[in-house]
């Protein structure tokens, strides 16, 4: 049934949501099994190629526009998602002072040759883990991606507890900004250390709230016969077709990858 | 931080992935021992663990957004490995951490895919591990009680980070791609963790401390530790005479394990009312309220500023104070807070100032008393029903 094809019954809510972009293209309708496979492959792949086969990464990159073109996701979007690596550039940019090895002059800067591969390796490739991980999450639904990870046959009690957290973790958000209005409400800013004692009252009372929800949840679920595990309704098969097709992207990498090792 | 791909290599990654993964299955079997045997609930057995550790997952992921402000414009949050070990228990610890790490790497591109087992090495599994024992054993060493589990909980979520920062460096030096010497990254690792270690050690034992306060029941490390909180009941006061107290005290919750014990002994009641102590309480907040007052207005007046202060200024430059009516009691003894004849400025602005809270006092205790005398007289049924206190 190719997860409903995005139709965009468009579950999670909150900061979820917004990581999905619902279409129709070939790339959603893929089973999500196929499309998590295809990915941890791929990135496998971009992390086993030696750093000095600049060239294989440009192919990378081309492959992942390709996708990105397949289902239709605009690049703003992508590059907007890209975002989240900036930790890891300031940390790349670092590198080349700080790393041991022979010294080249750059624009009158002293930097470490092996310093300077160094930092090309992780950008280069934490780019495009982050872009792969990007495309799989906006094609895929959340409820799909948790029905792939057990059809790959991740232990289905981690399913549901992972599952469980996607469902409630808006319930908990919410809980949480409702107490910083009360917190506000009440004349509060936290500015500084001296603070922390009423934040972390509020996490504590969280917590309570957390767990205690949990506890209602089961017995909600027990009342409706719940016993361990999760009935499977919509079962997602995937056709050879489909794995053939999904195959695509990550032999493709791994062809480039073999030729960034002989070359 | 959340490791990216690429900055180990693949070897180690599908080797930190196989840790990681038997870290996984081994928490998955111990969580449903942790949550069978808790508490009331000890007939349900292991499909309490979906529910709840997945709310606790959810917890983590809300709690790392609550942003603790350090000082200027910077902020820090909550890493949770300690703390979710400390609340629910290791295996339960290792495995909300984990799904979280997961579901960030596989929806919000945070930690690369093939890093995953790197980050749940160090983030999930080392940091659980050490935070957990290290409470346990301290707990072994410190008085019982909730200032042991504040200790304990403190050192655990401070040695826990750097311990985690350690388990990464080891992992880089074995399987790092960049050219960093070992004892570098050590160093900047564990100086940088240490300090967000200090920030997370005192979030940590903070909101533990909140949590015991309400519900020590749920602080699964410190079970035993901490007596339960009891339902105290006092006697009301009601025509019914003593026995009228009883059926209060079988309203404790049903399903609490204390409603077996005989509710509470009689010598327990709080004595509610307890004039003594309480008057007593009173009147050192109420000698320490006017020692407070007679030190600013004597002591902080002698030193305050002879300046006329801001609105006084700024009407007097804007000229607008010209039309005011000199106040009626311009000839007073305290116009203008100085005492007339003597002429130290300070001395005589010090003394204005204990007079003035002198008189104020006298004042207001007067209305009191007036109001508290009319109340009485007003008729003894008027006073107090009895409150119940529950503690």
């Amino acid at each position: 049934m190719g997860a409903a094809g995005g139709t965009g019954h468009a579950s999670g809510g909150g900061a979820v949501h917004r990581l999905y972009r619902a279409g129709g293209s070939a790339v959603h309708a893929l089973p999500p099994q196929c499309k998590i496979a295809a990915v941890f492959g791929f990135v496998l792949a971009v992390v086993a190629t030696p750093r000095e086969a600049v060239w294989a990464f440009g192919l990378y990159a081309l492959l992942l526009a390709a996708v990105a073109a397949a289902a239709r996701i605009p690049a703003l979007f992508l590059l907007r998602r890209l975002l989240i690596e900036i930790p890891f550039v300031a940390f790349a940019l670092l590198m080349p002072f700080v790393a041991e090895g022979e010294r080249v002059r750059v624009l009158g800067l002293s930097l470490s040759e092996s310093g300077l591969w160094g930092a090309w390796n992780i950008l280069a490739k934490g780019t495009l883990g982050v872009a792969a991980s990007v495309l799989l999450a906006a094609s895929t639904e959340l409820r799909a991606l948790l029905l792939g990870l057990q059809r790959l046959r991740m232990p289905s009690l981690l399913v549901q507890i992972a599952s469980f957290m996607i469902r409630y973790g808006d319930v908990i958000g919410d809980e949480m900004r409702r107490m910083r209005i009360a917190r506000e409400s009440r004349g509060f800013t936290a500015r500084g250390v001296r603070h922390w004692g009423v934040l972390a009252k509020s996490a504590g009372a969280l917590f309570i709230r957390s767990y205690e929800r949990g506890e209602r949840v089961h017995l909600a679920m027990l009342s409706r016969g719940y016993t361990g595990t999760m009935p499977v309704i919509d079962d997602v098969t995937a056709t050879r077709a489909q794995w053939a097709y999904a195959a695509a992207l990550p032999l493709t990498a791994l062809a480039v990858c073999l030729t960034g090792w002989t070359l | 931080m959340h490791v990216p791909d690429g900055f180990i290599d693949a070897p180690v990654s599908v080797a930190t992935g196989a840790i990681a993964a038997a870290a996984v299955a081994v928490s998955l079997r111990g969580a449903r021992r942790e949550f069978a045997g808790s508490g009331d609930a000890a007939g349900f057995g292991g499909e309490r663990t979906a529910p709840l550790a997945g709310l606790v997952a959810a917890f983590i992921f809300a709690v790392q957004m609550l942003n603790f402000p350090v000082a200027a414009g910077t902020s820090g949050h909550l890493l949770g490995g300690a703390l979710a070990a400390i609340l629910v228990g290791p295996y339960t610890g290792v495995l909300a951490v984990s799904v979280v790490l997961l579901m960030q790497g596989v929806l919000f591109a945070d930690g690369g895919l093939t890093a995953l087992g790197v980050n749940i090495t160090d983030m999930a599994l080392v940091t659980t591990l050490v935070a957990y024992g290290l409470f346990r054993a301290l707990l072994a060493v410190l008085p019982s009680g909730r200032r042991g589990v504040g200790i304990a909980s403190f050192v655990a979520a401070l040695v826990s980070v750097p311990a985690s920062a350690i388990a990464f460096t080891a992992i880089y030096a074995i399987g790092g791609t960049t050219d960093v010497a070992t004892g570098k990254v050590f160093t900047a690792m564990v100086g940088v963790h240490l300090l967000i270690g200090i920030g997370e050690a005192v979030i940590t034992a903070l909101t533990v401390g909140a949590v015991l306060a309400v519900r020590p029941d749920l602080v699964y490390g410190a079970r035993g530790q901490v007596k339960r909180l009891e339902l105290r009941t006092v006697e009301v006061a009601t025509p019914g005479g003593p026995g009228a107290a009883k059926p209060a005290a079988r309203d404790l919750p049903g399903d609490a394990p204390e409603a077996e014990a005989p509710p509470v002994a009689e010598g327990d009641r709080v004595p509610v009312g307890a004039g003594a102590p309480r008057a007593k309480g009173n009147r050192k907040v109420w000698l320490a309220g006017l020692a407070a007052a007679l030190v600013c207005a004597g002591g902080l007046s002698y030193y305050a500023s002879a300046d006329p202060d801001g609105l006084e200024k700024v009407a007097h430059d804007k000229g607008i104070d010209q039309k005011t009516e000199e106040h009626a009691a311009k000839d007073s003894p305290l116009a203008d807070y100085g005492v007339k004849d003597i002429t130290n400025a300070r001395l005589s602005g010090g003394l204005a100032g204990v007079i003035g809270v002198g008189a104020t006092l006298a004042v207001g205790s007067g209305v009191f008393v007036l109001v508290r005398r009319r109340k009485t007289a007003a008729g003894p049924a008027a006073v107090p029903a009895r409150e119940t206190e529950a503690v």
